[in-house]
């Protein structure tokens, strides 16, 4: 006999370690809601009235908190960038506009080689960073950009438990205190900067796939081949493996920073008082002259294109 | 019974029954890091798994950050 939903004794699809219980389909559903919704409201990330973009990539985590912002009644467009990373680029869009058609949703395209004359691979080799740095810097520029030339009033990415508890593993490694005090699931918006939002810092990955699952919702399961092997990689699989003899314990090691330490970092940011300038190329906000994304796209732009599998076999082995 | 793997994408034919869990820790998978898929629905660790079963085991850590 298989093992009974907590709520309703129904046959269940799941079992969760850290709630040291297990759910069926309906149950659990209900329960991941209630953990958006115990996040939006804690930290203050979302009002009824916003215009919501959400970063979307084709991957589980955007395609899940689309789809439940939506199901909970908010307005939400979404943002798919292409990063030119060969054909794991072209399948994640698929995913991001078949998911967008079937339920009638907006989803804007940027194409960062035939917008920007640049592509990821192109970066990382003409920056000679990890592959995730220069993928970073472009995201994060090209989503605030297209949140405030929108008029959206908050810019929402997938980032889930693991991702923030692996972050936070690494800059606590490093006890990075500049980094661990910026480390909130909400940013507010200030100087030419949207307001950003991560709704699901309560739900772990396992949960996130298992909402597209129970959903319906195909996204892209394959990893990006520019990630293999990177640090955060490495920090979850560590995490996981103390959450399997303490289930829970990544959850606590992310919620209670948040409740505990977090409130005692406040004030403790420089960079959040840094005087910022305007970019001369672009106009988007900086410390210096120049902003990182226009550095970077100088840069890959000034290079001839690189292939992802040329960038793949020389990064391997430096990570 | 027929396990679809990914990253990279393989299949294995697996003879007799087993739990998810047993499946797991035989090919040396972390519970959290993966969920099971039979027969196109989503089971638990301790659901049973049959010689008739098509399972995909399908891994939820995503790099990006």
């Amino acid at each position: 006999m298989g093992s009974k939903c907590r709520v309703c004794k129904a046959p269940a699809v799941i079992d969760l370690p850290r709630h040291n219980a297990n759910f069926c389909a309906e149950h659990f559903l209900e329960l991941c809601r209630r953990q958006v919704v115990k996040a939006i409201e804690k930290f203050d990330m979302l009002d009824t009235d916003d215009r919501v973009l959400v970063a979307v990539s084709g991957g589980k985590d955007s395609l899940a908190v689309w789809d439940i912002l939506v199901e909970l009644g908010y307005q939400a467009d979404g943002l798919y960038i292409g990063l030119g990373i060969g054909e794991y680029s072209d399948v994640s869009g698929e995913y991001a506009r078949a998911f967008a058609a079937e339920r009638g949703l907006h989803l804007i395209e940027i194409s960062l080689r035939d917008e920007y004359g640049y592509d990821i691979p192109t970066a990382a080799k003409a920056t000679r960073r990890v592959p995730c740095s220069a993928c970073g810097t472009s995201k994060r520029h090209l989503f605030d950009k297209a949140a405030l030339d929108g008029g959206y009033t908050v810019l929402v990415t997938g980032h889930n438990l693991d991702d923030e508890a692996a972050v936070l593993f690494g800059n606590t490694l490093r006890w990075d205190v500049e980094y661990l005090s910026r480390q909130l699931p909400v940013l507010p918006a200030r100087n030419g900067f949207p307001k950003k939002v991560k709704p699901l810092v309560r739900l772990t990955e396992r949960e996130m796939a298992a909402w597209c699952i129970v959903r319906g919702i195909d996204y892209l399961v394959d990893e990006c081949p520019m990630a293999l092997g990177n640090k955060h990689l490495a920090y979850k699989a560590a995490l996981n493996e103390i959450d399997a003899t303490s289930p829970g314990a990544k959850a606590a090691f992310y919620l209670n920073f948040l409740e505990n330490m977090a409130p005692l970092l406040v004030g403790q940011s420089a960079a959040a008082t840094d005087a910022l300038n305007t970019c001369t190329s672009c106009g988007a906000p900086t410390t210096s002259d120049l902003c990182a994304f226009c550095r970077t796209a100088a840069k890959a732009r000034a290079h001839e294109p690189v292939p992802v599998e040329l960038v793949l076999s020389k990064g391997r082995g430096r990570r | 019974m027929k396990v679809l793997l990914r990253n990279p994408r393989r299949e294995l034919e697996i003879d007799g029954k087993r739990s998810v869990n047993s499946l797991l820790a035989e090919l040396g998978l972390p519970r959290e890091s993966h969920l099971i898929i039979r027969n196109g629905t989503l089971v638990p660790g301790d659901a049973e798994l049959s010689g008739d079963d098509v399972v995909e085991i399908r891994p939820v850590i995503s790099g990006g950050s």
